[in-house]
């Protein structure tokens, strides 16, 4: 399974939503995952991929990890996988 | 109704291992955050923490008490001992049989728990000490002080996480007011310092890897501290008839509940909480020139409580002073409310008022007073300390000068 297809499922879960209702260009406040939400997709993140997320839910815009659609999740853990690899 | 006052103080914290040497701190505005040491550190991504450097246990206690007392629970009782000196009160007939002590903590023996897990699980060990439990147990704090100081009246152990001292201290403050026992041992002990108990915190989210700076714009999170803080609460008329000092009187406190979400504050519970310890103390808002913020240097709790305070004082917010003393001693979570009382105690009896330091840059959603990086002289009268638990749980304590 490619690491966007991974995503879409892991942030499904989250939201208790079917695969195909999650677009790309979906925010996650679209989406209805909420902080504590948000904590626990980065974690399901990093253990399915075995990857650090610098996420800080104090900032979570100057944590160096995009969150604000699914599509730019995709693209922030694609980078640290090659990173991490 | 009777009147309570604190007439004993004690403590232990990243600060100083005395009340003097803590409030000198708080007076010159020192940090006592800094790098972490123990067992593991380099696998944790926070580093840092408000620890109880240079301490030895072995210079306390004696090798059976130290099979017995966790961390927390010798923190306690270095710190129940200055408290207990300073009141000059002794235990013993009728007074030993109505005086109690209620504590707070949020994790008890937690590097016990820790240490022991590693032996069962990482080294696979069969067998752990026959103390395991007596030394982990959330009350063993408590019931130490009370086999120490032969307390023998109510006593227990009040977990609410970040509130549990104020909780604490809340219900000693009400056996003494109702007549109950004339003098109740409070405050609270948190020593969570442990490769299990900062993994535990780091996976929130939360945590600053660099500082805590409460109110600031640039605040990045919280830092996790340890230590205790005790005092003796006694009824007024008892404390009067044997000439004790009196460093403050309770006035009042109020709780509150959210009953909204698990993590995030509520400005409704903040505000109705500090409405309502003024309220308990019969006190007017204006009358009150310094309150000690919950103040964790988190994104969310610093802007819920800026604006719950706001909302409690209306227009007296933008003339009262408020700091974070967390910015020098870390989160003592259970212990918190204790450790900060004495900056409460400080501004009444010294009028030094002590600082939110590490603060750089102004947030226009904390636009008040938070007393950046200097103490401050300023006569003071009435002093809140807020607590504003996970769970939604929250205390207020009002003070007031005697």
């Amino acid at each position: 399974m490619n690491v966007k297809d991974r995503i879409v499922e892991i942030i499904a879960e989250q939201a208790v939503l079917e695969v195909s209702d999650v677009a790309m260009d979906n925010t996650l406040d679209d989406l209805g995952i909420d902080s504590l939400g948000l904590v626990e997709s980065i974690f399901a993140i990093e253990e399915a991929f075995d990857i650090q997320v610098p996420f800080n839910a104090n900032d979570p815009t100057d944590s160096g990890f995009d969150i604000s659609s699914v599509a730019s999740i995709v693209a922030a853990v694609e980078d640290l996988v090659k990173a991490q690899s | 109704m009777r009147r309570v006052v604190i007439t004993g103080a004690g403590t232990i914290n990243a600060l100083g291992k005395s009340v003097s040497q803590t409030m000198e701190a708080m007076r010159e505005g020192r940090c006592g955050i800094g790098a972490l040491e123990f067992r593991d550190v380099e696998r944790l991504s926070i580093r840092i923490g408000g620890q109880v450097k240079d301490y030895d246990a072995e210079t306390h206690f004696n090798r059976q008490q130290i099979s017995l007392y966790d961390r927390f629970t010798q923190f306690t009782l270095l710190a129940a001992k200055e408290a207990i000196e300073q009141s000059g009160l002794t235990f013993a007939g009728e007074l030993a049989a109505k005086a109690g002590v209620v504590l707070g903590t949020a994790g008890g023996g937690v590097s016990t728990w820790d240490d022991n897990y590693r032996a069962v699980y990482e080294d696979g060990k069969n067998r752990v000490h026959p103390f395991v439990v007596p030394k982990l147990m959330n009350n063993a704090a408590a019931s130490h002080v009370s086999m120490a100081y032969n307390l023998k009246g109510p006593s227990f152990t009040v977990s609410t996480a970040c509130a549990s001292s104020n909780h604490a201290m809340a219900q000693a403050f009400q056996m003494v007011r109702t007549g109950m026992s004339p003098v109740m041992i409070t405050g609270g002990s948190e020593s969570m310092l442990c490769f299990g108990g900062v993994k535990a915190w780091e996976g929130l989210r939360v945590m600053s890897r660099d500082a805590c700076r409460p109110f600031s714009a640039n605040r990045n999170g919280m830092v996790q501290g340890e230590g205790a803080g005790l005092f003796v609460f006694e009824d007024f008329e008892h404390a009067r008839a044997r000439g004790a000092d009196i460093l403050a009187e309770v006035a009042g406190f109020a709780m509150t509940s959210d009953a909204s979400d698990i993590v995030m504050p509520s400005i409704q519970g903040a505000a109705r909480a500090i409405k309502g310890a003024l309220n308990d103390a019969g006190l007017n808002g204006e009358e009150v020139g310094y309150v000690n913020a919950h103040g964790t240097g988190t994104a969310a709790n610093d802007r819920t409580e800026c604006a719950a305070v706001a909302d409690a004082f209306g227009a007296h917010a933008d003339k009262l002073m408020i700091s974070s003393t967390k910015s020098m001693h870390g989160h003592l979570i259970g212990a918190t409310g204790a450790v900060e009382l004495l900056a409460c105690i400080m501004a009444l009896r010294d009028g030094i008022v002590a600082p939110t330091i590490g603060y750089q840059e102004p947030d226009p959603d904390c636009a008040l007073d938070v007393v950046p990086n200097e103490a401050r002289e300023a006569k003071v009268d009435v002093a809140l300390s807020n607590a504003f638990a996970f769970g939604g749980l929250n205390a207020v304590i009002a003070l007031k000068k005697v």
